[in-house]
């Protein structure tokens, strides 16, 4: 066991830091679920993109640095510190881009993931349907062959991002005569498809942070298939290991607001306006709580990060991960907003508002987590099932 | 960054794994209960022929010269097993006190086997006091290694009947100072938090058996003809256990590599260990009990031997608050 890091992951933690201090926005950007606010999150893209920091665990030839998954968890962690603006492009690189690298062919790979990389095409992920929740599989959009195209019809609904993303990646059912699971496909579909239309939806927080999808005859060409006809939930569960474990939600985006959030208690303890009360104290047993669950999931992550890279594959572990991260974002921002206590309502324009409003803003993304990427409701279940070997 | 054990020291833990499948079961914990000594009659000397006895111990004093790395998947595989011994208070934190403080008479004796040594820090209560042969305690910034001759014992009784508890009463002598000043300080700090880590270690254990044991019960269990644990509301709660636990392991083994590496986070790193699995073990024992209905609320059902365990280490060497409130002053609040 060596818990320190070597001179070259040392060396990559200076370059990436150095990098994110000469280019971090001073000005935080507009919501990236607004049309200004979406392109200027794809103008960041590009900037980390033209110093090969938007992918850094891809191979060179797409755009990345062939990181080893350490690094990019430092990379994670550095970048969350900096206050850098959120990642626009993550449905892509974090979600889609592994699974094209395990189910893509050479062309796809060469089609999209540097596109991908680059910012140039901004992916959304279409998967629930309306009657299709919790119980994915249980989804009826068709797509039926006609020659070499398939024709699409139905509806997807909370396509995050759905409503400015250049591309979109679905699950349609291609065989209505299989069974539940079987005869699902994993399609890869422009956002300007004739016979789609998109529709924005707009968020707990106000913003066009989802849209519905509405597909009427709308043709899918063949070799947007990821993973083979009919292969659509094993490719689709290979995208949500990597949507529930380490990929979209790294330790260095919990430790960052978890360590602000100290800093929080000691700036309302000493300067807490009178007219508000003073400070709970036993709010500062929850603040270490978040501080310490923070650091679990970071030793957690690299214990994982170890068994991965030698060799070793994520399985229902990572819905051990989903309800450990999502349940302590909640947390860290839900403890926060109490520690502003009448200031916690203030949103980010107003004159008294703490941090800009960002805790309120981080609590209602936060509270998405339990809900996406499979409910923790049903990640408990997957833990009682098949980690633990309970009877369904 | 290789956040992994040796093969070496995983074969070493299935070695002691094994043997305390054969030699600590449920019942022999339990007839330890009820017996003069607590512990289970000659197990004590199996693992000091293993070597488990004096891993800490330096080579020269004829231990293993082993850390805590090599030893916390020991203290997770007593846990496991409930095993009623000294291998917290004479293994993980006497051994390497003498061995800090440069006393050697008593290290050897120990090392061999050939004497318990009982421990007086960290906790008002001494651990099988009555069948240490030198108890390690502190008087202001001394410690004093006493022998058993010069102490007197009050019996205190734990609701984990085979942990035998003693406060003791004893006088600071030249004869039995050890050392004093800011390193006997220090050295007592590093005791602690050497218990606290192989108590937190154990906690794991504990958990991981609460888990183990309650999965198997309610999937034979039968109500409203279906196993009880086919239904949801029985399957989060484990869930929810099991997640405790799986987050506060990592943390332990930290916390091992820390102290071993004398590195100056360590005792922060011992902190988050311990009241991360302090909780970890609370919340077990809680939900293995409400799993079970009430066979779990008997004594003669052998579930309260974990949750009893649990109970008391998690409140030993530092509970969870204790814990939570040092990491929060080296947090600056």
């Amino acid at each position: 066991m060596d818990l320190t890091f070597t001179e070259a992951e040392e060396s990559f933690r200076h370059d990436i830091r150095s990098w994110l201090q000469q280019h971090v926005p001073a000005k935080s950007l507009r919501s990236m679920d607004t049309a200004d606010g979406f392109e200027q999150h794809r103008g960041w893209e590009k900037e980390l993109h033209a110093d090969r920091w938007s992918v850094v665990s891809w191979p060179e030839k797409y755009g990345g640095r062939d990181c080893t998954l350490i690094e990019w968890l430092i990379f994670e962690e550095e970048y969350y510190r900096s206050g850098a603006p959120g990642r626009v492009s993550a449905n892509g690189v974090t979600l889609l881009g592994p699974t094209i690298f395990g189910f893509g062919t050479e062309e796809q790979k060469d089609r999209f993931l540097p596109k991908m990389a680059s910012g140039d095409e901004i992916w959304a992920q279409g998967w629930s349907e309306p009657n299709a929740g919790s119980d994915l599989a249980g989804l009826k959009t068709k797509a039926v062959r006609d020659g070499d195209h398939f024709v699409v019809n139905g509806q997807k609904t909370w396509c995050s991002r759905g409503a400015f993303a250049d591309w979109i990646f679905c699950i349609f059912r291609t065989d209505p005569e299989a069974q539940r699971h079987k005869g699902l496909t994993y399609f890869l579909v422009p956002a300007d498809t004739p016979g789609m239309e998109r529709n924005p939806v707009g968020r707990l927080d106000g913003e066009p942070g989802f849209a519905e999808l509405f597909f009427e005859d709308a043709s899918v060409h063949e070799s947007m298939i990821l993973g083979g006809e009919g292969q659509g939930w094993n490719v689709a569960m290979a995208t949500a290991s990597s949507e529930r474990g380490l990929n979209l939600r790294s330790p260095g985006r919990f430790m960052a607001p978890a360590e602000r959030a100290v800093e929080l208690f000691q700036r309302m303890s000493e300067a807490r306006d009178e007219r508000v009360g003073g400070v709970d104290p036993t709010l500062r047993d929850q603040i270490i709580r978040n501080w310490m669950n923070a650091q679990a999931y970071r030793w957690f992550t690299f214990s994982t990060a170890t068994r991965l890279m030698g060799g070793g594959h994520m399985g229902p572990e990572a819905s051990l991960m989903k309800v450990f991260w999502s349940e302590m974002d909640v947390e860290i921002h839900a403890t926060a907003l109490r520690l502003a206590g009448a200031q916690g309502e203030l949103m980010g324009d107003a004159p008294d508002a703490v941090d800009d409003g960002t805790w309120m803003d981080g609590y209602q993304f936060a509270l998405s987590g339990p809900i996406y990427a499979g409910t923790n409701e049903i990640q408990r279940n997957i833990i009682a099932e098949r980690v633990l070997g309970l009877p369904r | 960054m290789q956040f992994a054990f040796t093969e070496d020291q995983l074969l070493f833990r299935d070695t002691v794994r094994d043997l305390l499948a054969n030699e600590c079961k449920p019942e022999a914990v339990r007839a330890a209960w009820l017996n003069p000594t607590g512990r289970v009659p000659g197990l004590w000397d199996k693992l000091v022929d293993m070597g488990v006895a004096a891993l800490t111990a330096p080579e020269a004093a004829g231990g293993m010269g082993m850390n805590e790395v090599d030893l916390v998947l020991l203290q997770e595989e007593a846990g496991r097993a409930a095993l009623p011994e000294v291998l917290i208070e004479h293994t993980a934190v006497a051994l390497p006190l003498l061995a800090e403080l440069g006393e050697s008479a008593w290290l050897a004796k120990a090392a061999a086997g050939e004497v318990i040594v009982g421990v007086g820090v960290g906790s008002p209560y001494v651990l099988y006091a009555d069948q240490a042969d030198v108890l390690l305690l502190v008087h202001e910034d001394e410690v004093h290694a006493v022998p058993a001759a010069d102490v007197t014992l009050t019996a205190q009784r734990s609701v984990d009947y085979s942990r035998r508890l003693f406060s003791v009463a004893w006088t600071p002598s030249d004869a039995t100072l050890l050392a004093k000043g800011p390193a006997a300080q220090q050295a007592v700090v590093d005791a602690c938090d050497r218990g606290a880590l192989a108590a937190a270690a154990q906690c794991v254990g504990i958990a991981q058996t609460l888990i183990e044991v309650t999965v198997d019960y309610v999937g034979q269990r039968e109500q409203f003809g279906k196993v009880v644990g086919s239904y949801q509301a029985v399957k989060h709660h484990i869930a929810n256990a099991l997640i405790a636990t799986e987050f506060a392991r990592p943390l332990a083994y930290v916390a091992a590599y820390a102290v071993a590496n004398s590195t100056p986070h360590r005792g922060r790193d011992v902190s988050l260990a311990k009241a991360a699995a302090s909780d970890a073990v609370d919340k077990a024992a809680r939900m293995a009990l409400q799993c079970h209905g009430a066979i779990g609320y008997t004594f003669e059902y052998d579930l309260h031997l974990w949750m009893k365990r649990g109970w008391a280490l998690a409140a030993s060497w530092g509970d969870a608050s204790f814990h939570r409130d040092r990491i929060g002053r080296s947090l600056g609040i």
